[in-house]
């Protein structure tokens, strides 16, 4: 109907137009709003166990998330776990002493590092290791301890008896095994 | 570097054509005959298959959720997997995925064989815009039809004979508690949603066969490969748009 080089130059424009819509579609669709960002900063932070955290996992402080956990390693000298945090660049005046807890966000859900904040006047920079931490929680840890506590309660009056007694039941029952 | 050329002359020759058809839609409502008509070619002849699905689709939904959600004790949900999962995806999908191999392809041969035995050309030279006669009636009545087709498809899958009834009669779920659910987890807002999708498949569904069928090569094998076309293109447009649509709404 149109001249030819008209139609082309049309169809070319409805193609720009579709990859914008797509580029837009997949910035839309990827939640990730912290990367990227020009004044982001890295602090590091070791755990005794991380228990089902993995890359990629939010970091909160209040339940607002401020950050991703960007990496995972291990100390080759304390072999402690590393989590290297990246902590959006406008929220820059996190206290040093702060505490970096891993927590569990509902009873199923996923694993995040939550901060709490401490009360210090200088801020986390660039490089810095969150020095407070509290480590996931082993569920069959507990349940050793939990167990180990009843025991100890029950068999306190018989002391000779009691010592071998505590020594055979104090430790925790096997943890379930891992493959199904 | 030719197929890129052609390609995007056709895509140039598409956009025009939507245009042109887009201006003729004013002058199509004032012809309700024509668009009553269409609207039952292409509405009304595609009920069967589009409610017979819906039921066959809400049925196995139905089995395949119940089957996952008794191992964690919340079978009662049944209500809620299978109209969110009919409402959200599967119904205006599905339903704009058969339109297009029923209407749409019926749409693109019949045009199609107009164009091959000059009948367009005819009516050109009576000085009667195609364009306005033929083309604008069938495109309001695809797009007035799609939505409508999604809805009952919806229906059927949901209640009638899809979920309700493998849920309620075969697998013993509790039937107030399969509506309670979805009357309290189903906002208007998903519905409208739903109805957008529906509303944006059928009217590239229409344009792609509308125009397949209008820019055939005007002999049988012309045709044919028009059909063909019509129901790849279509199939992939919607689900591209599906993706697309879904990234924006379900955030």
């Amino acid at each position: 109907m149109q001249s030819r080089a008209l139609e082309v130059l049309v169809g070319f424009f409805v193609c720009l137009g579709v990859a914008a819509i797509f580029v837009l579609t997949f910035r839309v669709a990827s939640s990730d709003t912290v990367s990227g960002g020009k004044n982001n900063y890295q602090v590091t932070a070791k755990f005794d166990t991380i228990g089902n955290l993995s890359s990629g996992a939010s970091v909160k402080i209040a339940g607002v998330r401020i950050g991703r956990v960007r990496g995972i390693s291990i100390d080759p000298t304390t072999f402690q776990a590393v989590a290297t945090l990246e902590i959006s660049g406008d929220h820059a005046n996190i206290p040093e002493d702060s505490t970096a807890k891993i927590l569990t966000a509902g009873l199923l859900g996923e694993q995040y590092v939550g901060l709490e904040p401490g009360g210090d006047d200088k801020s986390l920079k660039q490089g810095d290791e969150i020095k407070f931490t509290q480590s996931a929680f082993v569920l069959e840890n507990l349940i050793g301890q939990f167990l180990t506590s009843m025991t100890q309660k029950d068999s306190t009056p018989k002391s000779a008896q009691g010592s071998t007694q505590n020594q055979n039941t104090a430790t925790p029952p096997a943890p379930a095994p891992k493959s199904k | 570097m030719k197929a890129i050329t052609e390609f995007l002359r056709g895509l140039g020759e598409a956009t025009f054509f939507l245009f042109a058809v887009l201006a003729a839609l004013p002058g199509a409502l004032l012809r309700p005959r024509l668009l009553v008509q269409q609207l039952y070619m292409i509405g009304m002849l595609s009920l069967i298959i589009i409610a017979i699905s819906g039921s066959f689709i809400g049925m196995v939904l139905a089995l395949q959720g119940y089957r996952t959600l008794a191992t964690f004790g919340a079978a009662s949900s049944l209500g809620l997997v299978v109209a969110f999962s009919v409402i959200r995806e599967l119904g205006p999908v599905v339903t704009a995925l058969l339109y297009a191999g029923r209407a749409g392809s019926s749409l693109a041969a019949e045009i199609g064989l107009m164009k091959a035995t000059d009948q367009l050309s005819a009516m050109e030279m009576m000085a009667v815009d195609p364009i306005k006669r033929v083309i604008a009636p069938r495109f309001l009545a695809g797009v007035i039809a799609m939505p409508l087709l999604a809805s009952i498809f919806a229906l059927m899958a949901i209640g009638v004979a899809g979920g309700h009834l493998i849920g309620v009669e075969l697998l013993g779920v509790d039937v107030v508690s399969y509506w309670n659910q979805i009357k309290s987890s189903l906002h208007p807002q998903d519905i409208f949603e739903s109805l957008i999708k529906s509303l944006v498949f059928g009217v590239a569904v229409n344009w792609i066969a509308l125009y397949q069928g209008y820019f055939a090569a005007p002999t049988s094998e012309g045709v044919s490969r028009a059909t063909t076309s019509t129901v790849v293109v279509s199939s992939l447009a919607i689900l591209a748009l599906d993706f697309v649509l879904t990234a924006f709404m379900f955030r």
